[in-house]
């Protein structure tokens, strides 16, 4: 209440001195709350990313640990990532696995987020349940595929072999295409909730009253879907697919869970292989080197999704 | 090795990816520190490790081990507190999964912060001591006589003993009696008898053999008794015999005796088939034996791995925790010192071998462990020529054993002839050595 009546003093043209206090004022109360968020981002967030980029410039050992000593190598470790055997299949599994995991997710998100937008008796209740993948922890969720998976003995074969006409189950896990196969589906699996999550939150926003308006314009659901409900939904739309990209091309427990990266490096992404470098070859040089270029990766898709919501605001 | 829970223990340390971050993190904090008492640790190593005998023993440390699952936890605890009363120095435990072990005591080693007695795996042990974070044990007038000479080697690095090991394991070949009575058979003693003995066991429900071979240590170290027993060696890995070896298992699995999800199988998954009777044999090590008894669903025998020929040698892997001593300052050292003698005495290394279905190292406490628990017998008698998996190599390991284990899944999913894939494997140890 006081500040508002400064605030109504001071535009009536009151003395100038006091403006300028209390000008200064809100500057350093402004300062005061943008500090703290600022230091912790500069030394939770900032000093890894800097210190990771730093490491993967250094020949980084397990000595160098204690004794503190890792001597520059320039360009060595990326040399080194680029031409491994590995860095191309790794390269193209985690972009299968990334697009792979985000079309299939946005899209049964999307298809459940509409479908729970009509109401119906329970319909909450079946919301709630399907958050559940997004609850479980993600090692549990990994161990439990993996069982699911097995080519033996797991549900999943069991179920393809009740089919008629097939007798063998697929060989999920130890073939390299359908091990990258299952590492995908497990993933989307996890990924479907918040998609849905947000997607129908953002239909939630749109006003049930236009719907009614193009309804009675005879409008079909098709029509309605394709010319008022998508557009409407674009800002929502870009924020899930940013976040997603974000969230998926970083994802590690699934993959390490379900395969470790195997069979023979054929679920390898920049992620699994970036640890294996670090922690079981103490090559913490060329680990810091993958997780560099993953960094960049995810700065690059940040730009684009800042950019995008510029535009986005501006059209508006 | 003890991985009594391999998969599981990836799992607890889910978050790998972040605990690269956090490695980072944790050293900001340690530079600050660092830069403050100017290498604290690394200063002080040259007085403490000389006058380490000298000093009056603290009165607490820190210690850290991988015992996380309850049954070796309990044991390894009750071994602790008997001898945190018999010394009167406390120790404040921490207990991390296997593989989050060694970044933690790399993190403390650069933060001058690293517990004072720690419990690591043997295979990190050389890997650890060059770092020159670890003291030799010379300092505390240890005595390793009658140990197993491979568990000898794996704690010495240019002639420097750096640690203590409160017991050993290795791998032997466990097989379902029941299953063997009904088809009449003898547990097989070489390579051929394994196969055929394995195919006549196979049925459309159960195989006849399992063994582990993930994409991780455990594949190398479940492969180890096979290549090594068939003069396979590990600096050269394109050899005859090490092909030999590889095809060996490879035909098991393309005969359909062995099930190719053993590639994803830990070896906790292996000792579980077995359990449900999912297969009749199995290669594993002595930690999975109270779990299987605890069970009561399989009547088992252990007998040593089969050789590739009668009369052949069988060299196995060792396996093993060993107590190391980092500096961490006169008097804590020599506390720690005091704890692990305590823990490797005659009384608590058969109190923890035993408790923990593992071998103790030292011969004389061996035997009185077999006269207790008979059922150890094969393992022990084979513990004692088994041999490290650094022995020779040292640092060099890791690189040869991720080599190896990727060549083990190519051959065994087919992705490439086990010649191929061990050629493949030895491209890429030259590669990395770069």
């Amino acid at each position: 209440m006081i500040m508002r009546d400064k605030t109504v003093r001071a535009r009536a043209g009151r003395p100038t001195p006091s403006r300028t206090r209390s000008r200064r004022r809100r500057y350093l109360v402004g300062l005061g709350f943008v500090l703290p968020a600022a230091v912790y981002i500069v030394v939770f967030f900032g000093y890894p990313l800097v210190y990771n980029l730093a490491m993967s410039f250094q020949d980084y050992t397990p000595r160098s640990f204690y004794t503190g000593e890792a001597p520059f190598v320039g360009l060595d470790n990326y040399r080194k990532i680029v031409s491994s055997p590995i860095f191309q299949p790794a390269v193209l599994h985690t972009i299968v696995f990334t697009v792979g995991s985000i079309v299939f997710q946005f899209g049964i998100g999307l298809g459940l987020a509409l479908y729970f937008n009509r109401r119906f008796p329970l319909s909450n209740l079946l919301r709630a349940m399907l958050l559940l993948p997004w609850l479980l922890p993600l090692i549990v969720s990994s161990a439990i595929w993996r069982w699911m998976f097995d080519k033996d003995f797991g549900v999943i074969n069991y179920f393809i072999r009740l089919l008629p006409g097939v007798d063998a189950g697929a060989p999920w896990l130890t073939n390299g295409k359908w091990a990258l196969a299952a590492v995908v589906i497990a993933n989307i699996w996890i990924g479907i909730p918040f998609n849905m999550v947000i997607l129908y939150g953002g239909l939630q926003g749109i006003a049930e009253t236009i719907y009614e308006a193009a309804k009675l314009d005879g409008a079909s659901a098709w029509q309605r879907f394709r010319y008022m409900t998508w557009p409407l939904l674009k800002p929502v739309t870009l924020v899930v697919l940013m976040l997603g990209l974000v969230y998926t091309i970083k994802v590690f427990d699934v993959i390490m869970g379900l395969t470790g990266g195997g069979p023979a490096n054929q679920t390898q992404t920049l992620t699994t292989w970036s640890y294996q470098y670090s922690f079981s070859l103490f090559q913490f040089g060329p680990g810091a080197a993958v997780s560099s270029l993953l960094v960049l990766i995810a700065a690059i898709v940040a730009l684009f999704y800042l950019r995008s919501l510029r535009r986005s605001s501006d059209g508006s | 090795m003890n991985i009594s829970t391999p998969r599981l223990r990836t799992n607890s340390g889910g978050k790998k990816w972040r605990t690269n971050l956090q490695l980072g993190a944790g050293l900001v904090a340690v530079s600050f520190l660092a830069a403050s008492c100017s290498g604290g640790p690394t200063g002080s190593s040259g007085s403490t490790e000389s006058g380490a005998g000298a000093a009056k023993p603290a009165s607490s440390i820190t210690s850290i081990d991988y015992f996380t699952d309850a049954t070796s936890s309990a044991a390894f605890q009750r071994v602790l507190s008997t001898c945190a009363t018999k010394t009167g120095i406390k120790i404040n435990r921490q207990s991390l999964p296997l593989k989050e072990l060694l970044p933690k005591v790399l993190q403390g080693a650069s933060s001058g912060t690293m517990p004072n007695l720690a419990f690591v795996d043997n295979v990190n042990v050389q890997q650890l001591a060059q770092t020159g974070a670890l003291t030799p044990i010379s300092n505390y007038g240890f005595d390793l006589s009658g140990f197993a000479p491979g568990i000898v080697a794996a704690t010495t690095l240019n002639g420097k003993n750096y640690g203590v090991s409160p017991a050993i394991n290795t791998l032997a070949l466990f097989y379902n009696k029941d299953m063997f009575a009904a088809a009449g058979l003898k547990p097989p003693t070489t390579w051929d008898e394994l196969k055929t003995d394995a195919a006549a066991l196979k049925t459309p429900n159960r195989y006849g053999l399992a063994l582990s071979a993930p994409a991780s240590e455990e594949g190398t170290w479940q492969f180890l008794p096979f290549f090594w027993s068939n003069g396979g060696d590990l600096t050269n890995l394109t050899s005859p015999k090490s092909v030999e070896a590889l095809s060996f298992i490879t035909s098991l699995v393309k005969g359909g005796s062995m099930s190719q999800s053993v590639v994803n199988w830990a070896q906790a998954d292996v000792a579980d088939q077995f359990i449900a009777g999912n297969t009749a044999m199995m290669i594993n090590g002595p930690w999975n034996i109270s779990k299987i008894d605890k069970s009561g669903k399989v009547k088992y025998g252990i007998v040593p791995i089969p050789v590739p020929k009668a009369g052949a040698t069988l060299t196995v892997p060792l396996g093993g925790e060993v107590g190391v001593i980092p500096v961490s300052g006169g008097s804590t050292q020599a506390a720690a010192a005091k704890v692990l003698k305590c823990m490797t005495d005659n009384d608590q290394m058969l109190q923890w071998a035993t408790g923990n279905t593992r071998i103790a190292p030292r011969d004389t406490t061996a035997k009185q462990e077999i006269v207790k628990l008979p059922v150890l017998a094969p393992f022990a008698e084979t513990v004692r020529t088994s041999r490290a998996r650094t022995t020779g190599l040292g640092v060099k390991y890791p690189v040869i054993s991720q080599a190896l284990w990727t060549a083990i899944q190519s051959a065994l999913t087919g992705t490439e002839t086990p010649e191929a894939a061990l050629q493949t494997a030895q491209k890429t140890v030259g590669s990395s050595a770069k």
